[in-house]
């Protein structure tokens, strides 16, 4: 597991304790995360990973697995 | 002299049937409809024999549940709105307070009563809108009605782990919606984007004034204040000009860039409250609505919606914290130091409340009741209540309200209040948990929950769930050794703060 995914799942799991999130894939489309959690998804990655989500990625498909937010996080550290 | 709430459907719906009135994805209902629809539940709870007592909505938020609420108030009853959101163990509880002698409810919600075991009557709000309104039934109710009758119920998080029902009078309605709509100049052309759930008291702002005005009140798709730009598009899609938004939802939008990619094109009214908004945050979005009017309000549940408001009308430092400002026209608020005395100038006090915006205190809990509804004690001649917030203010320079803290474990969060000792108590309930504490990271807006036992952390998670609503779990969940204590044996939230900082 590469060190991005640990420290997303870490943050995932600090939501909610009682989620297998390293193999949810619709976290969104099942409503596990609401709109309090996305906050703090955001607010928490941006200090852990020093990069900013920009709006236009804040969408759903970037927030349905920890994979997804992973891939999002490291596609920003890119640019 | 204005006596009903309904007076404001009944002046509004022939001066414009055909307009929305309230609106969402799914349904759309004209003011003629809202007015016919009330009318015909109103005649069916009045044949089922319901007057003056608690009838339950509990229905998905819609345009109908509104509706359903209007239709209990032309019986003659008092509605308290129920979510599918909450959990069962709170609906439960609320259901076991009240003891309803009816519930109405949707498609969705009537599987739900049986699994909560009630066994009362209950009515499916697209049977009971096809009741035929009986006009003279309904005038026999409005003239037994007065003023100070109750309307609805909202229930809050209570300390001792049991929710509290806080009932408000048709005068104390009228009152409110009358000068927040002077202060936010709300007019037929407002059109109001809902963030609000209904059973709190905060849809009032757009529920009353969308009658009294034959306004619009869109409810805005929940998925939506997860994602900022589908936000703002929504409000563009339907010339939203009108937002009255926990600040949360403000700060997502001008946190993450959102005006970059898009711009609220038609809103002009900004209010927010409850919670501190960062000035940072606010210029973001005064820079991108200089003409808007942005408007900070503060009120408790226990003095009808808002009490207090603040035109955001100058400059702030980062640091600063933006002003309560000054009460509503026809509020009176008192700051009372710890021996009852009026504070001096720039002092903290207690902000007390006073004025016909009080509601009746906690349904069915005189002494609760008693310990925060009391005799002024600046004024002993004749019987005069006020409320008690535990909040405590003090006047700045410009004699401005100032918010600066609680006297209680009562916490602001997602701008939801909130007893840390509710939490406390129910977790302190699952099999595991030997001592509990919680605090609250109020720069992170984090509720941190500390235990003790053997408890598995997963477990309470799914356990919480079932008892607290979303809003309440906590965002972080620690297990001690051991907790800590002061010397006298209370809960040392201090220590635990210090934990949570090293951590």
């Amino acid at each position: 597991m590469s060190e991005t995914m640990e420290t997303i799942l870490s943050i995932l799991k600090d939501l909610h304790e009682d989620v297998d999130f390293e193999n949810c894939t619709t976290l969104i489309d099942d409503e596990i995360l609401d709109s309090f959690d996305i906050i703090t998804v955001i607010t928490e990655i941006s200090n852990e990973f020093d990069v900013k989500i920009p709006a236009d990625r804040i969408v759903p498909e970037n927030f349905n697995s920890a994979a997804a937010l992973a891939a999002l996080v490291e596609s920003l550290e890119e640019d | 002299m204005q006596t009903n709430v309904l007076e404001y459907l009944e002046q509004t719906a022939p001066r414009c049937p055909d307009k929305i009135a309230f609106a969402n994805d799914a349904e759309a209902l004209t003011f003629a409809e809202v007015y016919c629809n009330a009318r015909a539940i109103g005649t069916k709870l009045s044949q089922c024999g319901f007057f003056g007592e608690p009838i339950v909505v509990f229905m998905e938020k819609s345009p109908s549940a509104i509706n359903a609420f209007f239709g209990v108030v032309y019986a003659g009853c008092y509605y308290v709105p129920l979510d599918v959101e909450m959990p069962a163990f709170r609906i439960e509880r609320i259901l076991e307070q009240l003891k309803p002698r009816a519930v109405i409810c949707d498609a969705v919600t009537e599987p739900l009563l049986v699994q909560y075991g009630y066994a009362d009557a209950v009515l499916r709000f697209d049977a009971i809108i096809k009741t035929t309104p009986d006009d003279a039934a309904l005038q026999a109710i409005r003239n037994r009605q007065i003023d100070t009758d109750p309307i609805y119920i909202v229930f809050t998080s209570g300390s001792t782990g049991i929710p509290k029902g806080i009932l408000a009078c048709h005068r104390s309605v009228i009152d409110y919606i009358e000068t927040l709509s002077e202060t936010l100049d709300f007019s037929e052309e407002t059109v109001f984007g809902n963030q609000a759930p209904l059973y709190f008291d905060a849809c009032l702002k757009e529920m009353y004034p969308t009658l009294k005005f034959g306004a619009t009140t869109y409810l805005v798709p929940k998925s939506c204040f997860s994602f900022p730009i589908k936000l703002v598009e929504y409000l563009n899609a339907h010339r939203i000009n009108t937002i009255c938004w926990v600040v949360s939802a403000l700060t997502m939008i001008s946190a993450t860039g959102t005006f970059d990619t898009v711009k609220p094109e038609a809103l002009h009214t900004i209010a927010f409250g409850s919670e501190v908004f960062p000035v940072k945050q606010f210029r973001i979005w005064k820079s991108v609505l200089p003409h808007a009017k942005f408007t900070n309000l503060y009120g408790p549940t226990e003095a009808t919606g808002m009490s207090c408001y603040y035109h955001v009308n100058r400059e702030f430092a980062d640091t600063d914290a933006i002003p309560i400002g000054k009460p509503f026209r026809n509020t009176g608020i008192l700051l009372l130091d710890a021996e009852n005395r009026p504070v001096k100038d720039g002092e903290p006090g207690e902000i007390c409340i006073r004025g016909t915006c009080l509601t009746m205190g906690y349904y069915g809990q005189p002494e609760k009741t008693a310990e925060v509804f009391v005799q002024n004690p600046l004024q002993t001649r004749y019987p005069e209540l006020i409320y008690r917030t535990g909040d405590i203010g003090r006047y700045n320079e410009d004699g401005d309200l100032v918010f600066v803290s609680r006297k209680d474990y009562q916490i602001k969060h997602m701008g939801h209040r909130i007893e840390l000792g509710e939490i406390e108590i129910n977790c302190g309930l699952f099999d595991g948990v030997e001592t509990v504490g919680c605090i609250y990271d109020n720069q992170k807006g984090k509720i941190v929950l500390f235990y003790t036992g053997a408890a598995e952390k997963p477990a309470l998670a799914a356990y919480l769930k079932q008892r607290l609503p979303r809003y309440m779990q906590p965002n972080l969940i620690r297990k001690l050794d051991e907790m800590p204590h002061t010397p006298n044996g209370k809960l040392n939230r201090t220590a635990l703060r210090a934990i949570y900082e090293e951590a």
